[in-house]
């Protein structure tokens, strides 16, 4: 002990400094490389694999620049204080100094430019793709357009209002999941095409090394080749409105042979139960409503609501106005149902209200159009008129879709 | 106490240096309020207090009321209180432009305040406002708050005329530009700035008013116009905006250091450079603001390397600071304090920046809470502490009584722990994966959002001392009386005035006869 700290008390220093940075380092170097807790993640492609390397570089770059401008100033604190009755030095510049320490900056800088130069080169190259998919950002949701393929769908935040709510314990994925993930496979070059409906979005999976704008007249592109089948989660990283927080990526990379079979079955899985935490969501129920059962009725237009409407529209109807109108007694909800059915399939010009044309079934807009003219007192006749509390059936959205030339066919 | 009346017309530029510090006081603990609430939310998953759509409207207003609020009213006051007895004049240029200046700062910040209570609420697409989310999604609020920041864009204009048309005319005998202290330099250099870009941001925001209102597609791609040429314009505006706040700041510094170093400054002359400089690169380096936004890949190689670039005079600027201490006799009274914590830390944010330089890394940082964490240390730890230390260093001056160095030093110890506890974690949550902007999160970045909340609260209890210092200090006249010479080693005309400075200074002209960085 005693020989430990005539030891250290011999040591200048500088050398202590030294000493301190490799105990430092030594301590830090396992949360550094193996908690991605703290840092970035080294991803599963190439691409992320260059970023994290760049990252790695310029962090020790950036490190050993601190520590040395760090370990002066902190040298200079510790001795050069009057309090030791120094007595202050006159020198009030050095040329040879400054000049030094404006080129060697500007060396190490350029420096920099070149690795990175090189690496967003590659990245850009876009050609040669295998699988294509254009990647849509829409107010809060994604959808997936297969390129080469008729596979189309939505994909939307899976975690229920409960759990949000704190109502039930949060799961594992809480807010990391979504009722529908897009699929693609490993080892293949993949081409995401990047636009957006309404306002700017940005698709990121950290794990595949891309964040990119998704933005409303642009197509923006990126690649990337997965290098092994899991579940990448991430985000959308552009404030995009009320519910930007809830907007979730989910991308499932599977084997050649399992992409395969997903692709020849449309898009859905084999194994429904392989989606695990997604039964969540209500899967469009294989049986025609009954639209004579109003109660039947309202209990799936409700369910329609909670996963459409509820964010802008709130649970109780009453809305955000002037933003976001209130259904509550107001002239969507007791004027004729054509107007009503003309608004959700075609959004409103020029405001936040999107269409659902793509998004719902026939069925399911009837369902939740009912819902909203029955629901918080809106069926009040007396009150309201004569459209109040009317009933909208499928049928009745099939001819506004032929009466507004969305599809071909005769009223 | 003087009335009301009085305060409204004074033309006197103490005064209403005065006016623009407690403005800024307030509209810094107004901001800070929010930027509290916003961290109650996020301090446990799930939602607690605020729902998503007020909690957007926290987020855009705490970004416009602390910057275009606290810091650039701060800064505006100490150039009013400081530029005259700096350079020996007895007041601004134009007194009754200066009156104005500021008046129009509480009328711009009643309209964008009283966005709060308004149907629909106040802004809520953050305080970039992106179109098309603030033009054909945003709330009827928005045409108050595009109104207010055309008031306060014309308040910071007449006071960057003001400054300038002072600095260049009102200079005493012998006060060449050579001799000026650095503090004037940066707030010269950054009057320019705000001259070439307030119209900027003034135009695109009527641009968005157009967009909204009268049925023009500047932003909007349906109607042949272009969204990402709103994050042009802005960020031309926005990037050197940043330098706005940072350059007074490094003024600022660049006066305490030499003085507690007992020292003068090394290499004055290349901090002027150094800022001029940084001021011309901030013009081209706007685009690494939107670097994920799609823009062509050799756009992204040149906007690299000029952002760079930036780092060289930022580097010469700590190097040289960093110099003057060395064998200095240094001591550490909590303007000097703070100004170590500016060091260590906005170097800390500037190295982040550098990584955020790295365009592909950067794919990876953007928009998450790496971005978070790196410009709250750059304006927090670096221009607000900046501000902080400039208070301690001429409160004597202005007020004629010492400050507690106990309170002072109390201040300084829990913001610095407090402000690391709050910022250098929010690295490690961006890096793990979390955007920015959210109002609730995945559970695995549950920890280290609670250290962040519990970090914010301590520094907002902490500024509570500083505000306990000022009252104390200016309303009940506590503290030992100040000399003329406040600091021992303190240079520059004001130093020459009593404390507290008259009412009326230099009515008879000083003669300067050497630089304020030449001593014996």
């Amino acid at each position: 002990m005693a020989m430990m700290i005539s030891v250290r008390m011999r040591l200048k220093g500088s050398q202590v400094l030294v000493r301190m940075f490799f105990v430092l380092s030594m301590f830090l170097s396992p949360f550094i490389h193996t908690a991605n807790r703290i840092n970035m993640s080294e991803g599963v492609t190439p691409v992320s694999h260059e970023i994290y390397q760049l990252h790695m570089l310029i962090f020790y770059i950036c490190s050993i620049v601190g520590i040395l401008t760090f370990g002066v100033i902190t040298y200079t604190i510790l001795k050069h204080r009057k309090s030791r009755g120094v007595k202050p030095a006159k020198f009030h510049g050095n040329i040879l100094v400054e000049v030094v320490w404006t080129v060697v900056p500007l060396v190490i800088l350029i420096g920099m430019v070149y690795p990175a130069a090189k690496v967003l080169l590659d990245m850009d190259d876009t050609s040669k793709a295998d699988v294509s998919v254009r990647v849509t950002g829409i107010q809060w949701k994604w959808k997936y357009d297969y390129l080469d393929h008729d596979i189309s769908f939505y994909s939307n935040l899976a975690t229920p209002s409960a759990q949000i709510e704190g109502l039930e314990p949060k799961g594992e994925n809480y807010l990391l999941e979504v009722d529908k993930p897009i699929v693609v496979p490993i080892h293949k070059k993949i081409r995401f095409l990047f636009t957006s409906q309404d306002v700017i979005h940005s698709w990121w999976v950290p794990e595949l090394g891309i964040k990119v704008d998704a933005m409303p007249g642009y197509i923006s592109d990126a690649w990337a080749i997965i290098e092994k089948p899991g579940i990448y989660r991430g985000q959308c990283t552009e404030l995009c409105g009320m519910m930007h927080g809830y907007m979730p990526i989910v991308l499932e990379a599977k084997t050649q042979e399992d992409y395969e079979a997903w692709l020849n079955n449309k898009g859905q899985d084999m194994d429904v139960a392989v989606a695990g935490d997604i039964g969540t969501m209500q899967l469009p129920a294989l049986e025609p409503i009954d639209f004579d059962d109003l109660p039947k009725v309202m209990d799936k237009g409700l369910s329609i609501y909670k996963a459409n409407c509820t964010a802008c529209h709130k649970d109780n109807g009453q809305g955000m106005p002037p933003v976001f109108p209130s259904f509550v007694g107001t002239s969507i909800v007791i004027g004729p149902p054509e107007e009503h059915i003309k608004i959700l399939l075609l959004g409103v010009q020029g405001k936040a209200m999107q269409s659902y044309a793509d998004q719902l079934s026939d069925e399911e807009i009837a369902a939740v159009i009912t819902y909203e003219r029955n629901a918080w007192g809106n069926d009040d006749k007396e009150k309201y008129g004569e459209y109040a509390g009317s009933i909208v059936t499928p049928q009745m959205v099939a001819d506004m879709r032929v009466e507004l030339g969305l599809k071909e066919g005769r009223k | 106490m003087k009335k009301i009346g009085y305060w409204l017309s004074t033309t006197n530029h103490k005064d209403i240096g005065s006016l623009y510090l407690w403005f800024s006081l307030l509209m810094f603990l107004a901001a800070g309020v929010m930027a509290l609430l916003i961290r109650v939310e996020l301090s446990h998953p799930g939602r607690i207090l605020l729902e998503p759509n007020l909690y957007n409207q926290m987020v855009t207003m705490h970004g416009l009321i602390m910057i275009f609020g606290a810091i650039m009213p701060a800064l505006a006051g100490f150039a009013n209180w400081q530029i005259p007895m700096m350079i020996g004049a007895s007041d601004m240029a134009f007194p009754r432009l200066n009156n104005w200046s500021f008046w129009l700062l509480p009328v711009g910040f009643g309209l964008m305040g009283s966005t709060l209570f308004m149907e629909g609420g106040a802004p809520n697409f953050g305080w970039t406002m992106y179109a098309p989310l603030s033009t054909t999604y945003g709330p009827p609020s928005t045409d108050f708050m595009i109104l207010a920041i055309h008031v306060l864009g014309i308040s910071s204009i007449l006071a960057s005329l003001n400054i300038i048309a002072t600095i260049i005319n009102l200079r005493a005998p012998g006060m060449t530009y050579s001799r000026m202290p650095i503090f004037v330099w940066s707030w010269l250099i950054t009057s320019f700035l705000l001259l070439a870009i307030m119209p900027i941001l003034a135009g695109t925001v009527t641009m968005l008013l157009t967009d909204r209102h009268f049925g023009t597609s500047f932003f909007a791609a349906a109607g042949g116009g272009d969204p990402l040429m709103f994050q042009h314009l802005f960020w031309f505006f926005g990037h050197p905006e940043v330098y706005v706040l940072v350059m007074p700041a490094f003024g600022i510094i660049s006066e305490i250091i030499p003085t507690f170093s007992r020292k003068p400054l090394f290499g004055a002359n290349l901090m002027i450079y150094a800022i001029a400089c940084i001021a011309v690169l901030s013009f081209i380096v706007w685009i690494h603001h939107m670097f994920v936004t799609g823009v062509s890949v050799g756009v992204k190689i040149f906007f690299m390397f000029t952002t760079l670039l930036v780092a060289v005079p930022t580097a010469i600027k700590v190097f040289n600071w960093t110099a003057t201490m060395y064998k200095g006799a240094l001591t550490f009274e909590t303007p000097m304090l703070f100004s170590i914590g500016f060091l260590f830390l906005f170097t800390l944010g500037g190295l982040g920046g550098l990584m955020l330089g790295i365009v592909p890394a950067d794919y990876q940082y953007q928009d998450t809470y790496f971005v978070v964490g790196h410009f709250h240390y750059a304006i927090v730890t670096g221009v607000y502490y900046a501000i902080i230390a400039g208070v301690y260093y001429w409160l004597p001056k202005w007020t004629g009584r010492m400050y507690s160095e106990t309170l002072g030093a109390w201040h300084f110890w829990l913001s610095t722990i407090a402000a690391n506890l709050t910022f250098l974690p929010m690295h490690f949550l961006g890096l793990a994966g979390m955007p920015r902007r959210i109002p609730d999160y995945a559970l695995q970045f549950a920890d280290f959002n609670q250290i962040v909340s519990a970090g914010g609260f301590l520094f907002g209890i902490a500024q509570l001392i500083f505000v306990y210092v000022l009252i104390e200090n200016v309303f009940f006249k506590k503290g030992k009386k100040a000399a003329a010479q406040v600091w021992e080693c303190a240079k520059g005309l004001e130093w020459t005035l009593d404390s507290p400075a008259p009412h009326h200074s230099f009515l008879t002209q000083p003669v300067v006869t050497k630089s304020v960085h030449e001593w014996d």
